[in-house]
C-alpha cells in the first residue's frame, strides 16, 4: 500500500542545511498499522509529513498503491490519505464550528448529503449531536481530537496518518482515543502509520515498529519482540529500558 | 524515614472565585512530607500543581488558600508576611517547573543566573559565587561546566536546560524541592538522567522532594510515597512500590487505562468517573 | 430563531445566545456576535468610542432633521459672523452660513471619507499581504518591495502629491489617502498569514485538497481580519486628520462643501476675533478622532489581551 524507498528530507535555513531524514525505507501493507517511534529530532514526524505531501522529499521516494507521489497532488490523491495532528488545540480552526470543520472537506470534493454525513461522522467518533455547532474553545482536548479524527475520516480515506495523536492528552482520555482509533481502523479498513514518542502506545496499536534516531531508521521489529526485549540495537534497548520507568540500580 | 515532617498540611483548600462561581481547585487535602521523595499524581485539573504552588505561597491574586494547618519545619505558613515568604522561597524551599525555556532569563548567561541565585541568598564574593555555581553545574552532571556557564538558554537542549534549572534551584541548598512535571518536556532517555540527579541529591543532602507528575510509571518507579489526586482531592495515599495494588477505583482505573509494554491489551479500559469520589 | 424565542422572557434569550451548546449554525453565529458585542460594551474605552461613533452615524443619517430649517450652504450676508447664541447655536461664518448645520452635514462628508478609505485600504492591504505571506518566494519579494516603496514616503506629502496630480476634490483626496494608507496593512496581513499558514488546521485543509484561493479566503482571511479591523479603527483618526489636512491645504473638499478641515481652514484668518468659526469644526474633528481611537484601543484589548 505504502512504499517508502530511500526517503531523505533536508531543511534549508539560510545557508545551513539540516538532513532531518536520511535514506529511510519501509513498506506498509494494506490494512496494516505501522508504528514509528523516536525521540525529539529523530525525524519521525518529518517522515509522516513527507508521506502526507506536506513536506517535499529530496528525491521521489514514495509510492502509494503503485503510483509515485510528490507534494503536488490532485484532489483524488489527497482524498486517499488523511492526517491527525498532535495538538488538538492547533489543528482546529478557532473561528469555525465543528459543523464548519466537518462540512468543509465534503464541500471541497462536491459530495452530496452533507448533513447526514456530518451527523454520521459525529456519531462515529462518539460525539453527540449537540456538539455539532460548538466552537473548539467550547470543547475539551479529547473532544477536539475526536473532531479531528472525524474530519480525517469523513472523506473515507484508505490511509490514516497519525502524528502523536494522544501525547497532549491525559492518560484516561488517551485510552478513549486509542480505543476509538483501534475501532475505526477496522471498521474503515484503514492502512495507517502511527508516530509517537511513547513506546507503549505504539506497541499497543502496531504490529510492526520502526525505531528512529537522528533521522535514521535504527531498527525495524515487531511488537512481540519489542515487548520481550529482543531488540538487537543498543539504542532500541536503551529506549525500551527508559520507557519502563526509573531504575535506581543502574545509577 | 522522617522523624519530624518538613511539611505538614491539614485540610488544605484552594479556591478561585470566577465569573461562573467559585472553583475549588484543592479540597480538604492533608499530607506530610519528610526527607523523602513524595509523588503527587493526577490528571489535568486534579489540583496537583495547585497544591505545590500553595505550599510556596504562589497562588495568584483572586485565589483563596485556607488550611487548618500548613507548616514548614515547624514554621506556620498560613498568613506569612511577604518578607518572610521571600526569605523562605528559594532559600529553604524551591520549585522546578515543567519547561526550562520559560523559567530561565533568555538574555542572561545561564551560569550567571545560577551564580546570582547564590549571591541572593548567601552574600558571598563574586569569585566564591562563581566557584559555587560551577561546582553546582558539575553536580547536576553537566560535562563541561566552564563552557556551559557562558551559554545562553536558547543554546541549551531541553535536558541541559532542565539541569541548569535544577542547579539554580539547588544552589541555595533548600530543604525542600517541589518539582512540577520536571521531566515531561524531555525525551525518555534524558528523563532518566535528570531523575537520577534528583535521586542523588535527595539521598546525599537529605533533601525533601515533592515530585508532581501525570506519569504513573515514573512516579511508581522513582518515588517513595505517592498521593493520587482527583478533582482536587487526595483519593489515595500509598507506598510507591505498592501502587500496582492500589485500592481506590480511580487509581486502579488509571493504571489499567495506560497501555503497557509488558502485556498485550486488546482494548484499554476506560475510566468511568464516579461522582461519589468527589464527596 | 423561532417564534418561541422571540416571545420568551429576556433572560432566556440571553441564555440562548450565550449557550455553550448551540443547536444550529445560526445560534452559534448569533452567540459569537452576542459575546463579541458584550465584550465591546464591557470595555470602557471601546464603550465610550462606540457611543461617540454611534452618535456620529446618527447625526450623519438624520442631518436634515437635526439641522432643522438651517441650511449648510445658504449664505445670509446680514448675519455674518454671529457669535454662538440661541438662533445659531454654533454661530455663523464669514459668509453667513450656520456653523451648526455645516458641522452636522460635515459628519456625512467625514463618514463618507472614512468608509471609502476602509473599503479601498482593507482589500488591497489584505490581498497583497496574504498573497505575499502565503505564496512566499519571488511573489513575496516583489510585493513587499512595492510596499516598501510606498512606505518610504511621508504620508501627507505623498497624499498631497497625488491630490495635486489628480486635481482637488473629495474623491481624489480619498484615493490619495488610500494609496498611502495600505502598506502597513499589507505588512500586518503578511505577518499574520505566515503564522497562520504554519498551523495544523491549514495543513488539514491542504490535505483535504482545498485550492489556494479557498484556503486564503475561507481559512486564513477570517483570522487576519480582526487585526486589520483593529488597525483600521486606530488609523481612522489619522485618516480624518489627513482628510482635514488636505481640505485645510485646499486640495481636498472644495469651497462650499461642509467639510470640517476646509471649515477650519476658512476660519483660520478669523481665529482671534471670531474664534468659533475655526474652533467648532476643530472640536468635531478632535471628538471623532478620539472616538475611533478609543474603539480601536478597546478592540485591540479584546482581540489580543496579551498586548494590552
Amino acid at each position: 500500500m505504502i512504499d517508502v524507498q530511500d526517503l531523505s528530507v533536508t531543511f534549508r535555513n539560510g545557508g545551513r542545511a539540516v538532513r532531518a531524514v536520511k535514506e529511510v525505507s519501509f513498506a506498509v501493507a494494506d490494512g496494516e498499522t505501522f508504528g514509528i517511534v523516536g525521540e525529539s529530532g529523530s525525524g519521525k514526524s518529518t517522515i509522516l509529513k513527507a508521506i502526507a505531501g506536506l513536506i517535499a522529499a529530496d528525491a521521489p521516494a514514495l509510492t502509494i498503491n503503485g503510483t509515485a507521489m510528490g507534494t503536488q497532488r490532485n484532489k483524488a490523491q489527497r482524498r486517499l490519505m488523511q492526517f491527525v495532528f498532535q495538538d488538538p488545540y492547533g489543528s482546529l480552526h478557532p473561528r469555525q464550528t465543528v459543523d464548519d470543520c466537518l462540512r468543509e472537506p465534503l464541500v471541497i470534493h462536491g459530495i452530496d448529503g452533507i448533513d447526514a454525513k456530518v451527523m454520521e461522522a459525529l456519531a462515529d467518533v462518539g460525539l453527540q449531536p449537540q456538539h455539532r455547532f460548538r466552537f473548539p474553545h467550547q470543547l475539551s482536548g479529547g473532544q477536539r481530537q475526536r473532531v479531528a479524527i472525524a474530519r480525517a475520516l469523513i472523506l473515507k480515506p484508505r490511509i490514516l496518518l497519525l502524528d502523536e495523536p494522544t501525547s497532549a492528552l491525559d492518560v484516561s482520555i488517551q485510552a478513549e482515543i486509542l480505543n476509538l482509533i483501534a475501532r475505526l481502523r477496522s471498521s474503515y479498513r484503514l492502512t495507517s502509520i502511527l508516530v509517537s514518542h511513547d513506546l507503549a502506545v505504539v506497541a499497543h496499536l502496531c504490529a510492526r515498529i520502526a525505531i528512529m534516531q537522528n533521522g535514521q531508521l535504527v531498527e525495524l521489529l515487531d511488537a512481540a519482540s519489542l515487548r520481550s526485549g529482543a531488540a538487537k540495537e543498543p539504542y532500541s534497548q536503551e529506549l525500551l529500558a527508559a520507557s519502563r520507568g526509573f531504575t535506581r540500580a543502574t545509577a | 524515614m522522617s522523624e519530624d515532617p518538613l511539611i505538614a498540611v491539614e485540610d488544605l483548600n484552594v479556591s478561585f472565585p470566577g465569573r461562573g462561581g467559585v472553583t475549588h481547585a484543592v479540597r480538604h487535602a492533608s499530607f506530610s512530607v519528610g526527607r523523602e521523595r513524595l509523588g503527587i499524581v493526577g490528571e489535568s485539573g486534579s489540583g496537583k500543581s495547585t497544591t505545590g504552588r500553595a505550599l510556596l505561597g504562589l497562588i495568584p491574586r483572586p485565589g483563596v488558600v485556607s488550611a487548618k494547618r500548613m507548616s514548614f519545619a515547624g514554621q506556620d505558613l498560613r498568613a506569612l508576611p511577604d518578607a518572610q515568604w521571600q526569605a523562605l522561597r528559594g532559600r529553604r524551599m524551591s520549585m522546578v517547573m515543567q519547561d526550562p525555556k520559560y523559567s530561565l532569563n533568555p538574555v542572561m548567561q545561564v551560569g550567571r543566573q545560577v551564580q546570582e541565585t547564590y549571591v541572593l541568598h548567601h552574600r558571598s564574593s563574586e569569585a566564591d559565587a562563581r566557584r559555587r555555581a560551577l561546582a553546582m553545574l558539575d553536580a547536576v552532571k553537566i560535562r563541561d561546566p566552564d563552557l556551559v556557564f557562558n551559554l545562553y538558554p536558547h543554546q541549551l537542549s531541553g535536558g541541559m536546560g532542565q539541569r541548569v534549572m535544577i542547579a539554580m534551584m539547588l544552589i541555595a541548598e533548600p530543604d525542600l524541592l517541589i518539582a512540577d512535571e520536571p521531566t515531561s518536556a524531555l525525551d525518555v532517555t534524558v528523563q532518566n538522567e535528570v531523575l537520577r540527579i534528583l535521586d542523588d541529591l535527595v539521598r546525599d543532602r537529605g533533601m525533601g522532594l515533592i515530585f508532581i507528575s501525570h506519569n504513573l510509571t515514573i512516579v511508581s518507579s522513582f518515588c517513595d510515597r505517592v498521593l493520587v489526586m482527583y478533582g482536587g482531592r487526595i483519593v489515595e495515599e500509598c507506598k510507591a512500590i505498592e501502587l500496582a495494588a492500589a485500592k481506590h477505583p480511580y487509581t486502579r482505573a488509571l493504571i489499567k487505562a495506560a497501555p503497557s509494554l509488558d502485556h498485550v491489551q486488546t482494548e484499554l479500559s476506560v475510566v468511568t468517573r464516579d461522582p461519589a469520589w468527589l464527596t | 430563531m423561532s417564534q418561541q424565542a422571540l416571545v420568551a422572557p429576556r433572560r432566556s434569550m440571553t441564555q440562548w445566545l450565550d449557550s455553550d451548546a448551540p443547536a444550529s449554525r445560526r445560534q452559534a453565529m448569533l452567540g459569537t456576535l452576542y459575546r463579541g458585542l458584550g465584550a465591546v460594551l464591557a470595555n470602557p474605552s471601546s464603550l465610550i468610542g462606540s457611543i461617540i461613533i454611534g452618535s456620529l452615524f446618527l447625526v450623519a443619517i438624520f442631518a436634515g432633521p437635526i439641522a432643522g430649517n438651517a441650511s449648510p450652504v445658504t449664505q445670509e450676508w446680514d448675519i455674518r459672523l454671529t457669535p454662538p447664541g440661541p438662533a445659531h447655536w454654533f454661530g455663523t461664518d464669514d459668509l453667513g452660513r450656520d456653523i451648526f448645520a455645516r458641522t452636522v452635514f460635515g459628519a456625512r462628508v467625514t463618514l463618507g471619507i472614512v468608509m471609502l478609505v476602509s473599503i479601498v485600504v482593507a482589500p488591497i492591504g489584505l490581498g497583497v499581504g496574504m498573497l505575499a505571506g502565503y505564496l512566499g518566494g519571488w511573489v513575496d519579494a516583489v510585493l513587499m518591495r512595492i510596499t516598501d516603496v510606498f512606505l518610504a514616503f511621508p504620508r501627507l506629502v505623498l497624499a498631497l502629491a497625488f491630490a495635486a496630480a489628480l486635481g482637488p476634490g473629495i474623491m481624489n483626496a480619498v484615493i490619495a489617502i488610500s494609496l498611502t494608507a495600505w502598506p502597513p496593512y499589507a505588512r500586518l496581513a503578511r505577518a499574520e498569514t505566515i503564522a497562520i499558514a504554519r498551523s495544523d488546521f491549514v495543513a488539514a485543509v491542504v490535505m483535504q485538497g482545498a485550492s489556494t484561493p479557498r484556503i486564503l479566503l475561507k481559512h486564513i482571511m477570517p483570522l487576519c481580519l480582526s487585526s486589520v479591523i483593529v488597525r483600521l479603527t486606530l488609523d481612522m483618526a489619522g485618516v480624518i486628520l489627513t482628510a482635514a489636512g488636505l481640505g485645510f491645504l485646499g486640495v481636498g473638499a472644495q469651497p462650499g462643501t461642509p467639510e470640517w478641515g476646509a471649515m477650519v481652514s476658512g476660519g483660520r484668518d478669523l481665529i482671534y476675533d471670531q474664534w468659533w468659526v475655526a474652533t467648532i469644526p476643530g472640536i468635531a474633528i478632535f471628538v471623532v478622532s478620539l472616538g475611533f481611537n478609543l474603539i480601536g484601543d478597546g478592540l485591540r484589548d479584546i482581540v489580543d489581551p496579551k498586548s494590552a
